[in-house]
């Protein structure tokens, strides 16, 4: 039912809207928030409570309390009080065992009062402990405000966006508007947010959102439904205005007991009629000032006491089936089905807080104020304590004579008997006592009981607030969905240029870092099986691919790397193994010597951006006459390999592929298929092998004529994982796999590396030590006895302790044997010696093998 | 962390946009004794106050340079780009 049309109602009657509640069809106006609406259908339970599940019904129908939380389209918590009605929205109760008019679980609110005081999950539920997975299963189901769909997948996506002003305005009230014309006129871009401002000021861009806080370096998070905003902003005004305050008694979370803005919206906004006969309790002039929207909806006003004057003492509500039905002060009886509480405002001060404002406590007017505002911040309107007029509500706390529960904060159903209990307990500072009880720790974040709970306290304590002062105030301040932080990932997915060509092959994709990658195109053995008998080809264009030039090139490589290039002659290819100035491995790869003062490294797929920010963050020390380019998203590269690829090579370039002309680590130039490319013969699968490199956007070009060219010699695209079996065979290490962030090179088995004659060099210093102290450990490989694959990571077992550890394992087809790589104590690392590993929490027996399981002497790769 | 870090280069930015290294260390011109090369890769001053440290702008121009900066309030004093020697 509305009250006939209003000045200034924010409702269109020529506009219904239709929308479910719990699957019934019902109508509201275009201009109805989800809550006014329902209201408007006579719904008045609008939740249940967080730990009682006493039914609650619309308190401040601004946003700021929890009780017309509900679920609209299967996304929980939503504030229905401040969400626009939309055609066909799905709306749902939430925390409701049974239904909103009957909850199965308020019988804690009957009973439970005695068995579940604050922290009472502390002290029960421990015994007997066999029966914690029980406890478990039911506290988990009944904890918590609201359900996630599981199953749901997402269905919003969230942006983010910087922003920046001149003045940012938090804040579209009175004040905030003013602040934001001032400003306007002093000729600065102004910016004003608010979700719902009071009006529009020209020249001013209003950005209709919430500041979620103030975070470091004047950072301002804007929530604009799926867009976050980040502010930086020279100014910020905040113009967050003052928090309408409850009273403490007895019933004071009835459905029917309500704050001044509830009334005001209910009535101005909506044309609703908040109820037929009230009382009005209230500590300042905005709870007063409501009997004008009373009488305007037709309420009749029974009672209204101004506790600044009144000498009410005692006010208990009472009420059936949790509505309220009347109110006693000092123990004479009201009839009421509407109870206006006011208990004065407190500012909005969180905002200024969390910038570094100090809070102190105003003895004058009983408010928490900030002082010390720090520069570039101001605080204008009721936020600064302006217009806020005083009235301490001593009557309120006085809950001793109902036998209701008294609350004193809502989200969390703590009462004052909690709070009493607490400190009781011991939990005499506000900050422990915060932590323990819970008092604002639930979705108004203290708006509504940071300020009576600190006066319980200082009441209980009998000191005064400014001494129990207060807790630090922490953003986020207004609620926000965890999707708008997440916001959407910032490092993109690489793709290389043949990725088309994979997808259409059927590959298996995998993640490589950000890399996407075939991980074999269907069976892995037999991709790798067909490059040791014929011809396979693999897409290696995510080889991190610098290039290294200028005069120092080859000193500044000498001076990174443990082994020499400066006496590499041109057109040859040596391994390298990048380590830090502690010794440790941090990345492999290629170096060919294109020209006297021209390199060409390569990294691995993961490394490169790490590897460019090494080299050039040695250059910025040592400032050497050298240039550094990362190439690697503009080469592509793909590696054929096996007995077939020489004979591939001839059929693809004009230039002399014999062994001869072309030996092994030789690195030339050359057309393939007429895309220019650097082709280095290396070998990391361990059979006679060519690394192509070539501009990228030639990748199916070249992919498509080593197919159509390779098709009577056998070739076959391999994946990832069949490249791992074949370097696996060759003992080849994998950086991050078979190394950790501890390995150096001594200890991973490639001593041959290290040339400790030189000068010197990054991580000479820290080998020489490794050297000198004798190994811990070592690198080696394994075979096992029979043939079963142990699991990666899995444990060398020494004389009944851990030992050591699996890093790759893999069953391979070509040497019909299960292998490996471990690390093991030095002692162990002899040809043959036997290892045990553990295995399905068996053990199984290995040997010990130096030497690469394949083609131990490289005759393939040279062949 | 969501304070600005004026970079040489671009301005300031986001300290997002930024790696950092850690404060810079002077690396032993000889060969080191064991103590001096471990407390070289170990043993960070971590003052409470200013220091020296290594930024690159990884999302930007992915320059180098050194920043003084107060550990304890995130004021970056000064930034400037290493001399070539």
């Amino acid at each position: 039912m509305r009250l006939p049309a209003q000045p200034g109602e924010r409702i269109d009657r020529s506009r219904p809207v239709g929308f479910f509640f719990h699957g019934s069809r019902v109508t509201g106006f275009e201009g109805d928030s989800i809550a006014s609406a329902l209201f408007g259908e006579g719904q008045r339970i609008f939740s249940r409570s967080f730990k009682y599940h006493r039914p609650r019904g619309l308190l401040c129908c601004r946003g700021t309390c929890p009780n017309c939380m509900v679920r609209v389209d299967g996304v929980p918590n939503v504030r229905s009080c401040v969400t626009p009605l939309r055609e066909g929205q799905r709306v749902e109760a939430q925390n409701v065992w049974g239904s909103l008019d009957f909850d199965l679980l308020s019988i804690t609110d009957k009973i439970g009062g005695p068995f579940t005081p604050v922290g009472f999950y502390y002290r029960t539920m421990i015994r007997p402990r066999r029966a914690w997975p029980l406890y478990e299963k039911f506290l988990r189901s009944v904890a918590g405000l609201g359900k996630v769909d599981e199953h749901r997948g997402r269905t919003q996506r969230y942006d983010v966006e910087h922003r920046r002003a001149e003045v940012l305005v938090i804040g579209g009230g009175r004040a905030g508007l003013e602040a934001a014309r001032r400003h306007a006129a002093e000729g600065r871009h102004v910016v004003l947010v608010d979700a719902d401002p009071d009006g529009e000021e020209p020249g001013v861009e209003l950005v209709r959102g919430t500041a979620i806080g103030i975070y470091e370096g004047g950072l301002v998070p804007v929530d604009a439904g799926t867009v976050l905003y980040r502010f930086r902003a020279e100014r910020v005004v905040v113009a967050a205005g003052g928090v309408e305050q409850p009273l403490v008694f007895p019933g004071n979370d009835l459905v029917g007991v309500v704050l001044p803005s509830a009334v005001r919206r209910l009535v101005g906004r909506w044309s609703l009629r908040p109820g037929t006969r009230a009382v009005v309790v209230s500590a300042d002039d905005r709870g007063l000032d409501t009997a004008s929207f009373l009488e305007r909806a037709g309420t009749e006003v029974a009672e209204a006491i101004d506790l600044r004057e009144s000498r009410v003492r005692q006010i208990a509500a009472k009420g059936r089936g949790g509505r309220l039905h009347s109110v006693e002060l000092d123990g004479k009886k009201v009839d009421c089905d509407l109870l206006v509480m006011s208990g004065g405002r407190q500012p909005a001060y969180a905002l200024l807080a969390h910038a570094g404002g100090r809070v102190e406590y105003d003895h004058a007017r009983g408010i928490f104020l900030t002082s010390e505002i720090p520069s570039g911040l101001e605080a204008v309107g009721a936020a600064a304590g302006d217009g806020i007029s005083a009235g301490i509500p001593a009557a309120t706390y006085n809950g001793a004579s109902g036998k209701d529960k008294c609350f004193v904060c809502i989200c969390e159903d703590v009462t004052d008997k909690d709070v009493k209990r607490a400190i009781a307990e011991g939990f005499d500072s506000i900050e422990l006592a915060k932590r323990y009880t819970t008092v604002t720790m639930g979705p108004c974040q203290g708006k509504l009981c940071h300020l009576p709970s600190i006066r319980l306290y200082a009441r209980e304590n009998e000191t005064d607030e400014a001494s129990i002062g207060t807790t630090t105030a922490r953003q986020p301040w207004q609620p926000v969905e965890l999707g708008l932080l997440a916001g959407r990932p910032h490092e993109p997915a690489q793709r290389t240029s043949l990725h088309h060509r994979h997808k259409e092959l059927g590959a298996k994709m995998m993640w490589t870092g950000s890399w996407r990658r075939p991980h074999s195109y269907g069976d892995p053995g037999a991709e790798a099986k067909n490059v040791h008998d014929s011809l396979g080809v693999i897409d290696v264009s995510t080889l991190g691919k610098l290039v290294v030039g200028g005069p120092e090139a080859a000193a500044f490589l000498e001076r990174l790397y443990p082994n020499r290039f400066g006496d590499m002659k041109t057109g040859r290819i040596r391994y390298g193994v990048l380590g830090s100035d502690a010794g440790r491995i941090m990345d492999d790869g290629t170096i060919a010597r294109l020209a006297e003062d021209d390199y060409y490294v390569t990294t691995t797929s993961t490394g490169a951006g790490a590897v460019l920010e090494w080299f050039e963050w040695w250059n910025a020390v040592w400032g050497m006459d050298v240039r550094i380019v990362n190439v690697t998203g503009a080469v592509a590269a793909v590696n054929v390999a096996g007995p077939n690829s020489r004979e591939l090579m001839t059929r693809l370039t004009d230039l002399d592929v014999s062994n001869e002309a072309f030996s092994y680590l030789d690195a030339k130039h050359a057309r393939v298929a007429g895309v220019p490319s650097l082709i280095l013969r290396i070998g990391f699968v361990g059979e006679l092998g060519y690394e192509i490199h070539f501009p990228s956007p030639y990748g199916e070009h070249l992919w498509d004529a080593i197919l159509e060219q390779g098709a009577g010699l056998g070739v076959r695209p391999f994946g990832l994982e069949p490249q791992r079996i074949l370097r696996l065979e060759k003992m080849h290490i994998l950086i991050g796999q078979d190394t950790d962030s501890e390995s150096n090179a001594f200890e991973a088995s490639m001593p041959w590396i290290v040339k400790l004659e030189k000068e010197d060099f990054v991580g000479k210093w820290s080998l020489e030590h490794v050297q000198e102290r004798g190994f811990r450990e070592q690198l080696v490989g394994f075979e096992m006895t029979n043939g079963v694959v142990p699991p990666e990571g899995g444990q060398i077992v020494v004389g009944g302790r851990p030992g050591g550890r699996v890093t790759s394992s893999r069953w391979s087809e070509q040497l019909g044997r299960a292998i490996g790589m471990a690390w093991v104590p030095p002692d162990l690392a002899e040809e043959d010696a036997e290892i045990s590993i553990k295995v399905d929490g068996g053990v199984e027996k290995a040997r010990v093998r130096l030497r690469p399981f394949f083609d131990p002497d490289g005759e393939h790769l040279r062949a | 962390m969501s304070f600005l870090l004026p970079c040489p280069n671009c301005g300031p930015r986001p300290v997002d946009e930024f790696t950092c290294a850690g404060e810079v260390t002077v690396r032993p011109k000889d060969a080191p004794t064991f103590r001096a090369l471990t407390s070289y890769l170990y043993f960070k001053r971590n003052v409470a106050g200013v220091q020296r440290e290594w930024w690159c702008h990884r999302l930007g121009c992915e320059a180098w340079f050194m920043a003084e900066r107060d550990t304890r309030t995130n004021d970056v004093l000064s930034t400037d780009v290493p001399a070539r020697s």
